[in-house]
C-alpha cells in the first residue's frame, strides 16, 4: 500500500537546521521508505543532506509519499509534524 | 627530537603570551585511500564499513555525551550525517564497483561534501564536517587511532595541522597551554579562537611539522616563534614574562590613558549583544565597533524593525551613559547576502558592498536606522551610528542626510577605503566622526586580498603605506576637532596601538580579550613619545622596519 499526499510547511524556520534534524528523526520513526519532494526534486526523508538541500521554507508546499503497511497514518504524524512551528519552543 | 638549544622556528603570533611546555601533536588526517579493486568481496566490505561506521557513530555519541551543550549538537549532527542514507548509498556504489572500503568511503564522502559546497551557504559550512567524518572513518577502518585532539593527561602545546571549529569544539582549555598550527594565518579559525579566549598562539609555523610528542617548547607569541628544547636561562625568561603578563592581566581596571594622563577611551568590538557582559567586565569604556550581520546572515530577508530593535536595545542597556558605535548592515565581499546582491561578481570586494549595497537597498539602511533611533530612545547609552566602506564625500554626505533623518544625532564613516583616507579633511567636515577598519584599509592600500594565504605577507597594517594613511586620517581629525577611531585589529597590538595614538587616533576599539594588554602599553608612553614612535615607524621603507624602529624607538625612550 502506498500514500501521498501535498502539505504546506509552517515552521517558520522552514526544514532547515534543527527543524530538519526533528523531521528525519521523525521519519526515520516510522520506519517505512518515506520521500519528501518539492518541486522536481524528491528525496529521501531518513537523509538529513537530502531533507536540507531541499531549501524548504515556510509557506512552501511538499509532497510526503510512503510505502508499506500503515503508510497513512505515517503521513498523519509526518503531516502533523510540519504544519506545526518547531521553533517556538 | 634532539637538536641544539635555541633553534628557532618563524610564525605568526597571535595575541602577546607565551607560554612553556611540552608538545601534544594532534593526530593528522589518515592519508587519503588510493583507487583500488579490493581483495575482499562486495558483501565483505559492505559489513566492514558498516562496523566501522557504527564505531565512529558511538564514538562521537560518547564524546558528545561527555562534552554536552553546543559541542553536543555539533557532534549529534556529524552522527545523523555518518549515517545519512545519501552517504551510505554512494558508498554502497563505490563497493559494488569493487573498491575498498577505504576508497569508497574517501569517494562517497568527497562527493556529497562537493555537492553541499555547490549550494553553499549553511550546507556549504557542513561539507567540512563530512570530511572530518569520513577521516575517522577512514581510520577506523584501517586500525589507526581516531584523527582528532589529543588527551595526554596533562596541560600541553597543542601542535596541529590547522585547527577545524569541531576540533576547538571539544578542546579543553584549561588543559591548553599554547596553540601551534602548520599551516593557517591570522585570519584562520584558530586564530580567531586564540584571539577570543586570550590563548598563546602562533599559527603557519612549517618547521613545526618536525615537532614530536613530549617535546618541550617555548611559545613565544609576541616575538612570532617557536623554540625548541630551550636553555635554562631562556625557561627563566619565559617564567618572567609569564608572571608579568599575569600582572597585567591582574592590573586595577583603569580607563585608558597614556603616561601623561591623555585619556585614550578603549573600547570594544563585538558581533552580538550577548558577549556585552564579558567586554563590561574587562574594562570596555563602550563599544566602538558593533557589528550588526548576525541579525541578517541566518535569513534570506531582512529581520523586521521590531527584531532589530530588541538586539539592539538588549546591546545598548549593557553600556548606560555609554558610547556605543553600531556599524550599519556591512555585506558582501567575505559574507554576501542574496537580499541586498546577487549578482556574481568578478571582484567582490571591489564590488557592490558596505554602504555602496545599503544605497541600493534604501529599505534595509532606513529600517535599521529606525530600530537604532527607537532603542536608542528606550536607553540610556549614547548611541553612535557609522556607515561601513564609504569611499567619497557624497556617500557620507547621503549617510549623515539619512541617519539625522531619523532622530540619530551622531553619524560617522568607516575609513576602509585609500580614497577616503586621503579625503579625511573634506570627509570631517560632513561626518561627526570617522573609524578606521585598519583590516580593509590594509587589504585596499595593498591590493591584497586578505583571504587570501598567498599573499598574506601583504596584509601587514604595520606597513608605512597604511601608517601614513592613518596619518591623514588623524591630522584631519585633529583639524576638525572630530574624534578619529581605529576599531581593527591593528588596535589591539600593543605597540600599535600606541603608534596609532601617536598618528592621532583619540580612541581605539578591540577584541574585548586584548584590552588589558593595550592599557598596560598606553600607560607607559607619553603623548609626546607616542608621537615619537609613530614618527620612527612612518618614516621606515618596510612593514617589518616600522615595527623595528617603533621598537628601538620605544625602548630609547623609556631608557632616557
Amino acid at each position: 500500500m502506498s500514500a501521498t499526499r501535498t502539505v504546506t510547511v509552517g515552521s517558520s524556520q522552514g526544514l532547515h537546521a534543527r527543524p530538519a534534524k526533528l523531521f528525519v528523526e521523525a521519519a526515520q520513526k516510522t520506519g517505512l521508505q518515506v520521500t519528501i519532494a518539492k518541486g522536481e526534486k524528491s528525496v529521501n526523508a531518513a537523509s538529513i543532506l537530502g531533507v536540507m538541500s531541499l531549501g524548504v521554507d515556510k509557506g512552501d508546499e511538499v509532497t510526503l509519499s510512503a510505502e508499506g503497511e500503515g503508510a497513512e497514518s505515517a503521513l498523519d504524524s509526518l503531516e502533523a509534524f510540519l504544519k506545526t512551528d518547531h521553533d517556538e519552543a | 627530537m634532539s637538536s641544539t638549544p635555541q633553534s628557532a622556528m618563524k610564525g605568526t603570533g597571535i595575541g602577546q603570551g607565551v607560554a612553556l611546555g611540552p608538545v601534544a601533536r594532534m593526530s593528522p588526517p589518515p592519508v587519503a585511500p588510493t583507487d583500488e579493486t579490493s581483495s575482499l568481496t562486495h558483501h565483505q566490505e559492505s559489513e566492514r564499513v558498516k562496523e566501522a561506521i557504527e564505531a565512529v557513530a558511538a564514538d562521537l555519541t560518547a564524546r558528545g555525551e561527555t562534552a554536552g551543550g553546543q559541542a553536543q549538537e555539533v557532534l549529534e549532527a556529524q552522527v545523523m550525517m555518518a549515517q545519512d542514507p545519501t552517504v551510505t548509498d554512494a558508498v554502497e556504489t563505490h563497493l559494488k564497483d569493487g573498491k575498498t572500503g577505504e576508497y569508497a568511503v574517501h569517494a562517497a564522502f568527497a562527493e556529497v561534501a562537493q555537492t553541499l559546497q555547490a549550494l553553499g551557504g549553511y550546507l556549504g559550512e557542513r561539507a567540512a564536517d563530512l570530511y572530518d567524518v569520513a577521516a575517522r572513518v577512514v581510520a577506523a577502518l584501517r586500525g589507526e587511532p581516531a584523527p582528532g585532539v589529543p588527551d595526554p593527561g596533562h596541560p600541553f602545546v597543542l601542535v596541529a595541522q590547522d585547527l577545524a571549529p569541531a576540533d576547538t569544539a571539544l578542546l579543553d582549555l584549561n588543559k591548553v597551554l599554547a596553540l601551534v598550527t602548520i599551516e593557517g594565518g591570522p585570519t584562520s579559525h584558530t586564530a580567531i579562537l586564540a584571539r577570543g579566549k586570550s590563548i598563546t598562539a602562533v599559527v603557519g609555523v612549517a618547521e613545526a611539522a618536525q615537532l614530536s610528542d613530549g617535546d618541550e617548547v617555548v611559545v613565544d607569541a609576541a616575538n612570532s616563534v617557536i623554540l625548541l628544547t630551550p636553555t635554562q636561562e631562556q625557561k627563566d625568561e619565559v617564567a618572567a614574562r609569564i608572571a608579568q603578563r599575569a600582572a597585567v592581566q591582574k592590573a586595577p581596571i583603569t580607563d585608558g590613558a597614556l603616561a601623561d594622563g591623555t585619556p585614550i577611551p578603549l573600547l570594544a568590538n563585538l558581533g552580538t549583544p550577548e558577549s556585552a557582559a564579558e567586554a563590561v567586565e574587562l574594562g570596555a569604556e563602550g563599544v566602538g565597533l558593533f557589528r550588526t550581520e548576525f541579525l541578517f546572515l541566518s535569513s534570506e530577508t531582512a529581520p523586521s524593525v521590531d527584531e532589530q530593535r530588541q538586539a539592539y536595545q538588549e546591546l545598548l542597556e549593557a553600556f548606560p551613559g555609554k558610547k556605543v558605535v553600531v556599524r550599519a548592515l556591512d555585506a558582501g565581499a567575505d559574507k554576501p547576502l542574496p537580499f541586498l546582491n546577487d549578482a556574481e561578481e568578478e571582484n567582490p570586494a571591489l564590488g557592490l558592498r558596505g554602504l555602496r549595497a545599503l544605497l541600493t537597498n534604501e529599505e534595509v539602511l532606513r529600517d535599521q536606522l529606525s530600530a537604532l533611533a527607537e532603542a536608542e530612545a528606550a536607553t540610556d547609552a549614547d548611541l553612535w551610528v557609522m556607515a561601513p566602506m564609504v569611499s567619497t564625500v557624497e556617500e557620507t554626505e547621503t549617510f549623515a542626510k539619512f541617519a539625522h533623518q531619523h532622530g540619530l544625532k551622531t553619524a560617522g564613516v568607516m575609513v576602509e577605503v585609500p580614497s577616503s583616507a586621503l579625503l579625511a579633511e573634506q570627509i570631517l567636515q560632513t561626518a561627526d566622526f570617522a573609524s578606521i577598519g585598519t583590516n580593509d584599509l590594509t587589504q585596499y592600500t595593498m591590493a591584497a586580498d586578505r583571504l587570501l594565504g598567498s599573499v598574506a605577507g601583504l596584509q601587514d597594517p604595520w606597513h608605512p603605506a597604511v601608517l601614513k594613511l592613518v596619518r591623514e586620517v588623524g591630522s584631519a581629525g585633529a583639524s576638525t576637532g572630530k574624534p578619529v577611531g581605529v576599531c581593527g585589529e591593528a588596535a589591539a597590538d600593543p605597540l600599535l596601538a600606541v603608534v596609532l595614538v601617536g598618528l592621532g587616533v583619540t580612541s581605539l576599539s578591540m577584541a574585548p580579550a586584548a584590552l588589558a594588554d593595550v592599557r598596560a602599553e598606553l600607560l607607559l608612553h607619553t603623548k609626546d613619545q607616542a608621537q615619537a614612535i609613530a614618527q620612527a615607524a612612518v618614516s621606515a621603507a618596510t612593514a617589518a622596519e616600522a615595527l623595528e624602529a617603533a621598537r628601538s624607538t620605544a625602548t630609547s625612550l623609556a631608557n632616557d
